[in-house]
This record gives structure tokens, C-alpha cells and sequence, in this order.
């Protein structure tokens, strides 16, 4: 595909071209193009190992492209100054899988952490922008326990709640439901759509759960091998007639990907032994 | 064959050695920069202080006063073949503000404060941690190293003048109370003998420069550990044996130039 001029687009937030990333010798992406729409919930699956967090981490800017082009919001983030960079990072929230809370600190202090460090906000403010973000996670209770003494599921909400603290334009989502219980899924789940929808914040997932992602994003892209296979809304991607998506949408054990890790001829090894 | 092989190997080691030198350069720059950026964030350094420097008091002072008293115990015997039990607070206090001071509170604190910052920092990095704070467009080297890498430096000097003074003491109780040292021509001889400047700003320049290099391979290898247990765990040893060389091998150095003439 062409390569994009630099401005601002009025309906895609993040658009990647033709992007090519390789960490250490193993070649992560091989021309990759996606368009992620402003104010729209898209979801990023595939295969474990095929890039989907490194892909997050490349819009991010924590690791670097080989080649091609990421605009976020009309910059080319491989071509900011640091400042620059910290700028863009501002406006950008993100979720890790592990939650990455600040193990030293409270959840309260975890929270206000951003609002300390890039405002100038009274106490009394940030105190009440801090209770009003883990009200709307459902945790303002728990603001003086430690991140040690949460669940996996409620470190993942004070997460949001910190990804949430500087009202980004997007959200990105590690793996936001990998290892939880069906409750905290769906909380998590109904908060995704939530924040999306009522501050019309861009929300990107990464994730493999099939039933989750279909329930709610706007927007599939399939990677495979370090390359978009296909893409579309969750209906369209259910009713795909590429065999790999079908495999991956349903679960097939066997398909395009192989059951069996390449070997020789089974029964000419068993002759050898 | 073989030869080229060993030759291959030399080439390679050299050139990991060189690639870690200019790394460990770069990242050194990056956290003297980033000194500045403690202003207004006094308590991150107060905190680290406490950690790195008041914790580790117990087990300087406990050190201090063993190995004073074991040298006290030694030396008075020697001393006392040639008649010259009398020196003994000069040669125990010469021997603890420019050796022994420095260099072993320097391994204590390699293996004490070193090896927890290194895994403490490790830790951050695989619980990503360091990367949630770069994604909240703050930068981790000036929250989080460059507090700890200033605290080592401050703490280091202040111990090895606590284990030098300990150890003194130490000295004092096992020659003086116990052995019988005339108690005046102990603290006058050492009064007359050790130099403020030849022997005690020299010991505390020491102590200072193995603060340094602790605090310094102790961030680095916490920074750039491997994410995983295996690799937190490695870079937390290498911490101390790194610490432990560089130590050893700046005292001779420095031992050179400052008392060698």
C-alpha cells in the first residue's frame, strides 16, 4: 500500500503501512496494514507468538519498527523526539496484561501517580479525579490496599482506572481477560464497552478469546505469521470462508495451523527406533 | 583448527566486552543527566536512603566490630614479640581507614544493598513496571534509578566511616580492656600517626569511588535484566561478583596512586 501523508485523519486514529519488525533474528511482522477508527472498539487477534502485544508496544513506541510507517493520530511515532513521544504517551493509556502496578504504592497513589507527575492539580483535585476513576471501576473502596493484596481481577481495574486517570484519546488492552474467572470478565468486558462508549475514547485489544471479542468490538483483524489474514466485523469474521479464520473463530484442533509440530514420517521413525 | 577456534572465541568475548563497556558508559551518562530530576522528589531519594543505607547498618557495624577485634587480637600479638604492643591503635586504625574500611564495607554492600536493588529493580522490569511507567510518559531512569543510584553513592562513604570506627572500637575493647595496651598510648599514638588528609580523605575518596561503581553495576543490571526469574536471578549474581572484581581491582589501583610513592 502507499504511504500516508502525516495529517491528522478525520476517521482512523491509528494507521499502520507496510510495517516490517523483527526482534533479535525472529521476523515479528511482515508488511502489516490496519486501520483503527476513532471512537470505535477494535480487536487485534491470533495465534499466541504471532505479535499481537508487540504490535501495541510498536504504537507505543517501546519497541521500534524495522520499516514502515505508524501514524497516531496523524504522527509518525518512529520519527518523534523523546518529548515528542512523552507527549503522544499522554494521550495514550495503556492496560497490561500483568496490570504493572506499582507494587510500593496503594491503589489510591497508584492512580494518582500520572496526575502527579503531569499536572500541576491541587491535592484536594487529584484526590477527587482519583475517587472518581475508581468509582467508575467499582474499586473506590479498596484505595488503601496494596496491590498485593488484590485479585488478578481487580488489578487489571485499577489498571483501567490508571490508564484512564489523564483521559486519553485511546486505550490499549493487553490480553485483558486472559486468566480471569467468567464474573471478572464480564465486568471487565462491560467496562471496555462502557469507557469506550460514554467518553469516546478509542479502545484497541489485543486477546485471543474468540466469544468475548465477538460480544464487543466493532472491528476484527486476524494476524497470522506476522501478516493481517483478514479483517472485518465479528459477524463477517464468523461467517469467513478463509479456512484459517474459520479454525481460529471456531477452534478447530487441526487446519491451516497443524496439529503436529513438523516431523519426520511417523512411521518411519518408529521403524528407526 | 582448534587455534582459530580459541581465536574466534577471544575475538567474540572482546567484542561482548567492548558492547558492554560503551552500554554501561551510555546508561551512566543517562543517569548523571537525570541527577536534576531529584529536585522536587526529595522523598524518592530520603526512601532509597533509608533502604539502601540505614538498612544496611546492622550488618556494617556487626562486620566492623569483629573484624576490629580479631585485628586488635592478631596484631597484639605480633606486636607484643617486639615489645611494640603500644602502637596498636595506630597500626589498627591505619589499617581500617585505608583498607579495610573501605574495601570490605564496599563487598558488604555489594552483597547487602547491591544485590537487592539489582533485584529489586529486575523485578519491576519483568512485572513491567518500568514499561507501564514509559507508557505513562515518565521516564524510569530518572524515578527510579537515578534515586537509587544517588543513595548508594551518598551511603557508601557514610558506612565505611561507620565500619572504620566500629572496627577501632572493636580493637580498643580486645587490646585495651582485655589485653592490657596502655589506654593512652593507644588513642595518642593513633592521634600522632593518621593523617586527616593522607589517610582519612583518601580512605573516604575509596569508599566513595566503590560507592560509585556499586551503585553503577547495580542499576545496570538490574535495567537490562532478562524479564524472567532465571534472568533476575543472574543479573542479581552478577551484581555481586562484578562488584566484588571491580572493587578489588580499583583498590590496587587506587592503593597505587595514593600511597605508592
Amino acid at each position: 500500500m502507499d504511504l500516508l501523508t502525516e495529517k491528522p485523519d478525520q476517521e482512523y486514529l491509528v494507521q499502520i503501512r507496510n510495517l516490517n519488525c523483527s526482534i533479535g533474528k525472529r521476523v515479528i511482522h511482515k508488511g502489516i496494514n490496519l486501520d483503527i477508527p476513532r471512537g470505535k472498539v477494535t480487536t487485534i487477534m491470533g495465534p499466541s507468538g504471532c505479535g499481537k502485544t508487540t504490535l501495541l508496544r510498536l504504537i507505543g513506541r517501546q519497541v521500534r519498527a524495522d520499516s514502515g510507517q505508524i501514524l497516531v493520530d496523524g504522527v509518525n511515532v518512529s520519527r518523534l523526539d523523546l518529548d515528542g513521544l512523552y507527549a503522544l504517551r499522554k494521550r495514550m493509556g495503556m492496560m497490561f496484561q500483568s496490570g504493572a502496578l506499582f507494587t510500593h504504592l496503594t491503589v489510591f497513589d497508584n492512580v494518582a501517580f500520572p496526575l502527579h507527575e503531569h499536572t500541576r492539580l491541587s491535592e484536594s483535585m487529584i484526590r477527587h479525579i482519583v475517587l472518581m476513576k475508581l468509582q467508575a471501576v467499582g474499586l473506590r473502596g479498596a484505595r488503601d490496599l496494596f496491590p498485593g493484596e488484590l485479585s488478578g481481577g481487580m488489578a487489571r481495574r485499577v489498571a483501567l482506572a490508571r490508564a484512564i486517570a489523564l483521559d486519553p484519546m485511546m486505550i490499549m488492552y493487553d490480553e485483558p481477560f486472559t486468566g480471569q474467572d467468567p464474573i471478572t470478565v464480564g465486568i471487565i468486558m462491560q467496562l471496555i464497552r462502557l469507557l469506550n462508549d460514554t467518553l469516546g475514547i478509542t479502545s484497541i485489544i489485543v486477546s485471543h478469546d474468540v466469544q468475548e471479542v465477538c460480544t464487543i468490538s466493532d472491528q476484527l483483524y486476524m494476524l497470522s505469521e506476522g501478516k493481517v489474514i483478514s479483517h472485518g466485523t465479528p459477524d463477517e469474521m464468523q461467517h469467513s470462508s478463509s479456512d484459517a479464520v474459520q479454525q481460529f473463530m471456531h477452534a478447530f484442533p487441526d487446519g491451516p495451523v497443524a496439529f503436529h509440530y513438523p516431523a519426520p514420517d511417523y512411521y518411519e521413525d518408529l521403524i528407526q527406533a | 583448527m582448534k587455534i582459530l577456534d580459541s581465536f574466534q572465541r577471544l575475538g567474540q568475548n572482546s567484542e561482548r566486552l567492548f558492547a558492554h563497556t560503551g552500554a554501561s558508559s551510555l546508561f551512566l551518562l543517562r543517569i548523571l543527566a537525570g541527577i536534576p530530576s531529584l529536585c522536587g522528589h526529595m522523598r524518592l531519594l530520603l526512601q532509597q536512603m533509608y533502604s539502601v543505607g540505614v538498612q544496611t547498618l546492622t550488618i556494617i557495624s556487626v562486620s566492623g566490630l569483629a573484624v576490629g577485634m580479631v585485628l586488635g587480637l592478631q596484631m597484639y600479638n605480633i606486636l607484643v614479640d617486639i615489645s611494640a604492643e603500644n602502637t596498636l591503635g595506630h597500626v589498627v586504625a591505619l589499617s581500617l581507614v585505608r583498607e579495610l574500611g573501605p574495601v570490605l564495607t564496599g563487598l558488604l554492600f555489594a552483597g547487602r544493598a547491591g544485590s537487592a536493588l539489582t533485584a529489586e529493580i529486575g523485578l519491576m522490569k519483568a512485572t513491567d513496571q518500568l514499561a507501564g511507567m514509559e507508557m505513562m510518559a515518565v521516564d524510569p531512569v530518572k524515578r527510579v534509578i537515578v534515586p537509587r543510584f544517588v543513595a548508594g553513592v551518598i551511603s557508601m562513604p557514610l558506612l565505611a566511616a561507620i565500619f572504620s570506627a566500629v572496627g577501632i572500637l572493636g580493637s580498643y575493647l580486645v587490646g585495651v580492656d582485655l589485653l592490657g595496651v596502655d589506654e593512652g598510648a593507644f588513642w595518642s599514638r593513633m592521634q600522632a600517626h593518621v593523617d586527616l588528609y593522607g589517610d582519612v580523605l583518601n580512605g573516604v575518596i575509596k569508599s566513595l569511588v566503590f560507592g560509585i561503581l556499586v551503585a553503577w553495576i547495580a542499576v545496570y543490571e538490574g535495567y537490562h535484566a532478562e524479564a524472567t526469574t532465571e534472568g533476575v536471578s543472574q543479573a542479581t549474581t552478577r551484581t555481586v561478583v562484578h562488584s566484588a572484581f571491580a572493587i578489588l581491582g580499583m583498590d590496587f589501583i587506587l592503593t597505587g596512586l595514593m600511597f605508592g610513592d
